[in-house]
């Protein structure tokens, strides 16, 4: 018997659904275009929730990752936010935060400067967009005001002390308090993820606030680990911000987090329309490449699918998602095997030192484009001129070091769908 | 014990001092304490910073010189014997095997059953079916195969329970972080040995009856601290890599002469595959290259194929100390494996002893040696009780034992005690016990010592997550009180990477990349210097740190 495989038509396909990969879905939708998009959790699920555009270089912290970019352009002519302008940065920013605030997870605007937000360890890390349900915590510091933190008996991945030592020389008035978990109070492992469903039901939040209150002495503000809700987080931290009087703010935690998964739901939602088709934990197994754009080729549990499309958007990511892959003598692309940009023999991939300034060159290996986005062959030329490539995929960026990572993939999709469309009919 | 001299410099006494916390050091302490003698035992760095705690952990039957070595095989054949009676807490007793394979000299594989039998070794040959049904990770192209009575050790609780049962018999106590500098001598004795605290920078004294140096590799460097010249040791580095996966029941040892990649040695849940042999000039800063690794996969592939699948995590050198004699001409392989111990009374000193060479096989030999000698010079007629008495376990020195962890949490069904490592299984309740009482324990443990004395670190995340976790936990302990618990964690995690770099390809790239992910945009331990206040910040760390 031969199997057909059930056939999808469309536009725009999008391979990914990470970071890069749901920025891009987001301005395809926002632009009309008819959309299939596939691709599993990837590392979106491990983010602190911040979004970055530029926070380092080298040895250098940028408070304005505008100049940053600036400096960017200059030192890294390759770095892909050397390839866009400012003003399509911003736009691309602005949009994409625009979309998820209206999806119900609030950022707040990204400014002219750098944010300083907090992390676990009690560093802060330069960021140009943060949840709205973390921001107070970045004021709080500012201020240096009464500050209590908590966390709960049985989560592992944030210490409330920790937090508070490591911070105490530069804001006196922080304390530290562990909690029960309301209904959660065994003593056993806990996880940030169940705790945040938790708090979606009203009764479990007057709970948890209930056991807070006692605590809060002179506290003007409260930090919590990333566990306000996963679905409507504004609510459930207005919420408890009302029950408890003061200032309630968030600090993210080890992963899997809360705001990464936030993140994730927010796909499932926005595109449950018919002119956007979303084919989550799944990989395209096989790629076509021809004169009129792609077949796109998996299998799902009901037998073989076909997408395709007029225009192809990777959007794959790298190791940790599984666009790249480093064999012991190479590191290729897997699902065409385009060409990767990558240091000369493994020796080279990793400096010898972990902390060295320069960062590992294995991470600014990845996929050449030209300037509409489409990767390059050996030659130097487009692969098709119906493919191209977003996110973290792209040679020349160290999203880790140079903290770039939403920067980079949001951007870098919206120049993609803005080329796509072009030649979509 | 201590007073203050007019100088300033603290001074501490002891009846012995013993430098090097390696197997030999710790097995001299241990020997000395079953003879009721009080020691103090240091080391520059942490127990087994040395070769005790960068071989391939093979008890070794002696079958690996039976053709160039008698005497070594002799000697490795009975104190593997007596280790497998007294010290059966740290060994797995799974046996071994030696197999050539086509290409190999068939003479030289020919002659090996004579030469075990020479040196009392037991020895059978196996059909070539035989040797792949016991190890079916075996290449079917053998040509010879034999067993011999191979065991593996780990150097980590032996040195653990060594110094643990030396302090419960006597007043004798482990001092880390303390490096010798130099000697004060004064009519053919040394009257006080200079040392460094190496954490706090302090100078101290200590003043002894009688010095010990059992610094293995580093030997000839103090011994000419003591203006002793005729200590002379020839440096061979020794590459090894890891798998996270046990890839044979025992030992499987290549037939031939010794060479790259010809030892694959099971370590409880992992295996060991080395090693190289390069002679170094200086020991100190040695790290695994790419170019070794690659070398010892490519000979180890042609015994056991299945080694290109399987997931390394880790690579390590150490420096094998050799000991230089007027026949041996520079090459490490060739160089004798057996030991030397110095009275350096020909140099007119009456108080100062030393040991070195040999094997991990052969420690509780040589701390015999040296045993007898210090008793004797001491006056005191004890015999030596090692070949006898058994070496103690206890809660504080069982956790280094790859699976013994995991084992013990299942056991012990207490859902309360949190897991930190995961790959390792490592509790919280593990962490603790070393923090109260495992040897060498101090007030603000680096989790480098704790990693030590634990496998925090040691499975495959290679200490992405659990260095997190560890540090939240000491935090939340109040083990650590300022921003230095980041400091400790970030050395610990570089120092991890060294050893995680030359294997880094497949999964375990990705697993990098979160590790770093991690590291920095979670934790900011990249950066953490630019957050930290000046008085918290020490600059000299900064420094070497980058
Ligand atoms: C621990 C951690 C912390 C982080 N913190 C921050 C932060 O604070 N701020 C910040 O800005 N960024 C942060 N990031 C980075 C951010 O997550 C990345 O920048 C972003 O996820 C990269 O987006 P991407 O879409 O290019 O790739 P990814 O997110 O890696 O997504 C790639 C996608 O492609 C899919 N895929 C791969 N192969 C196929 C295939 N064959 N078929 C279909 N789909 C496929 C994967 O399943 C995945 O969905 C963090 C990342 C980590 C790991
Ligand atoms: C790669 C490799 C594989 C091996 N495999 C095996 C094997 O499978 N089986 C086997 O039996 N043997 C093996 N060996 C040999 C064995 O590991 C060594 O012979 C043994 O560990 C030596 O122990 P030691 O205590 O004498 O020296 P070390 O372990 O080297 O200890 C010396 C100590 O002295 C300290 N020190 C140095 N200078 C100073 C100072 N100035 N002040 C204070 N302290 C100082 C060091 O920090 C160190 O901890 C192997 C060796 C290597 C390198």
């Amino acid at each position: 018997m031969i199997r057909e495989a059930r056939p999808i038509k469309t536009q725009l396909a999008i391979i990914g659904t990470g970071l890069g990969g749901l920025a891009a879905g987001i301005f395809a939708k926002d632009m009309g275009i008819n959309t299939a998009q596939i691709g599993h959790t990837g590392a979106i699920t491990f983010t602190t929730g911040y979004f970055d555009l530029l926070g380092s270089l080298m040895d250098k912290q940028f408070a304005d990752p505008w100049k940053g970019l600036a400096v960017l352009k200059k030192q890294l002519p390759k770095h892909p936010l050397a390839n866009i302008s400012q003003d399509d940065i911003h736009k691309a920013l602005n949009l994409f935060n625009k979309n998820i605030n209206k999806m119900g997870i609030g950022y707040c605007e990204p400014g002219n400067s750098n944010i300083q937000a907090l992390l676990p360890s009690g560093v802060c890390k330069p960021t140009i967009s943060v949840p709205l349900t973390m921001l107070a915590g970045v004021k709080a510091k500012e201020s240096q005001a009464p500050t209590l933190i908590i966390d709960f008996k049985g989560l592992q991945g944030f210490s409330a002390i920790e937090f508070v030592t490591n911070l105490k020389s530069l804001w006196p008035s922080l304390k530290a308090e562990r909690l029960p978990f309301p209904n959660m109070d065994s003593g056993q492992q806990i996880f940030a993820e169940v705790m945040a469903q938790a708090l979606e039901v009203p009764n479990n939040r007057q709970r948890l606030a209930d056991v807070i209150k006692p605590l809060l002495g002179n506290a003007e503000y409260l930090g919590l680990p990333a566990i306000l809700g996963i679905h409507k987080p504004d609510l459930v931290h207005g919420h408890m911000e009302e029950l408890l009087g003061i200032k309630v703010f968030e600090i993210p935690t080890m992963p899997p987090s809360v705001p990464g998964m936030r993140l994730r739901e927010l796909f499932e939602q926005m595109f449950a329309d018919n002119s956007f088709i979303l084919i989550p934990q799944h990989k395209v197994e096989k790629i076509e490449l021809n004169n009129d754009g792609a077949k796109l080729c998996f299998t799902d549990p009901f037998g073989d699918v076909e997408i395709s499309s007029q225009a192809t958007i990777l959007a794959t990511g790298r190791f940790l998602s599984g666009g790249l892959k480093a064999e012991q003598h190479g590191i290729f692309e897997t699902l065409l095997n385009i060409p990767v940009t990558q240091p000369d023999g493994r020796d080279n991939w990793y400096q010898e030192k972990y902390f060295d300034p320069r960062g590992h060159k294995i991470n600014q290996a990845g996929v050449e484009v030209d300037i509409n986005f489409r990767p390059l062959n050996a030659k130097g030329e487009p692969i098709n001129h119906r493919l191209f490539a977003a996110g973290t995929i792209l040679a020349h960026q160290d999203w880790v070091r140079q903290r770039c990572g939403a920067g980079v993939s949001i951007s870098t999709a919206y120049q993609a769908v803005k080329c796509a469309a072009n030649i979509l009919i | 014990m201590q007073k203050h001299n007019p100088a300033g410099t603290r001074t501490i006494k002891t009846q012995v001092l013993i430098i090097g916390g390696g197997v030999t050091g710790t097995g001299v302490m241990r020997d000395l304490a079953l003879r009721n003698i009080t020691t103090i035992l240091i080391d520059r760095k942490d127990l087994n910073a040395g070769a005790s705690g960068s071989n391939h952990g093979l008890l070794h039957s002696g079958g690996r010189y039976v053709a160039q070595d008698l005497a070594t095989a002799i000697e490795c054949r009975e104190e593997g014997e007596i280790l497998k009676r007294v010290a059966a807490n740290c060994i797995d007793d799974c046996g071994g095997m030696f197999v050539a394979v086509e290409g190999d000299d068939e003479e030289f594989a020919g002659g090996f059953a004579d030469h075990c039998k020479a040196a009392g070794i037991r020895c059978e040959p196996l059909s070539v079916t035989q040797a792949r049904i016991r190890e079916p990770s075996l290449t079917e192209k053998i040509i010879a195969a034999f067993t011999v009575p191979d065991a593996t050790i780990d150097p980590f609780r032996l040195t653990l329970e060594n110094v643990s049962h030396a302090q419960q018999l006597t007043d004798s106590s482990y001092l880390p972080h303390m490096e010798v500098k130099g000697f004060d001598i004064v009519d053919g004795e040394i009257i006080a040995t200079l040392v460094k605290d190496n954490r706090s920078g302090e100078l101290l004294r200590i003043e002894s009856e009688q010095v010990i140096n059992a610094s293995g590799t580093w030997a000839m460097k103090i011994a000419r601290l003591a203006g002793c010249n005729e200590v002379n040791l020839l440096y061979s580095k020794g590459t090894l890599i890891i798998s996270n996966s046990r890839m044979s029941k025992g030992v499987i040892n290549r037939l031939r002469l010794p060479g790259d990649g010809d030892i694959l040695v099971p370590g409880g849940t992992v295996s060991l595959l080395g090693t190289t042999s390069a002679t170094i000039d200086d020991p100190d800063a040695i790290s695994p290259t790419v170019d070794e690794v690659d070398r010892i996969l490519a000979q180890g592939l042609t015994m056991v194929p299945s080694l290109a699948d399987a997931r390394l995590i880790r690579a390590f050198a150490g420096v094998r100390p050799l000991l230089m004699t007027s026949d041996n001409t520079g090459d490490g392989r060739k160089a004798s494996r057996g030991f030397a111990l110095f009275d350096h009374e020909k140099q007119n000193l009456r108080n100062f002893t030393t040991i070195t060479g040999g094997k991990l096989t052969t420690y509780r030999l040589m701390a015999e040696r040296v045993g007898d000698l210090v008793a004797k010079r001491l006056g005191s007629s004890a015999p030596c009780k090692t070949a006898t008495e058994p070496l103690p376990s206890g809660p504080s020195v069982c956790w280094t034992e790859p699976g013994f962890s995991a084992r013990d949490w299942y056991a012990r069904q207490d859902p309360t005690d949190r897991i930190l490592c995961e790959c390792e299984m490592v509790p919280e309740s593990s962490i603790d016990n070393i923090l109260k009482e495992a040897p060498g324990c101090e007030a603000q443990m680096s989790l480098k010592a704790i990693s030590l004395r634990s496998r925090v670190g040691k499975g495959s995340c290679q200490g992405a997550f659990c260095s997190i976790r560890v540090t939240s936990h000491l935090y939340d302990k109040g083990v650590y009180n300022s921003q230095y618990g980041l400091i400790h964690l970030r050395d610990f995690v570089k120092e991890r990477f060294k050893g995680v770099r030359p294997v880094l390809w497949g999964p375990q790239v990705a697993q990098m990349e979160l590790a770093e992910a991690l590291h920095c945009d979670l934790m900011g331990l990249d950066q953490q210097a630019t957050c930290m206040t000046k008085s918290e910040f020490d600059p000299n760390r900064v420094k070497e740190d980058l």
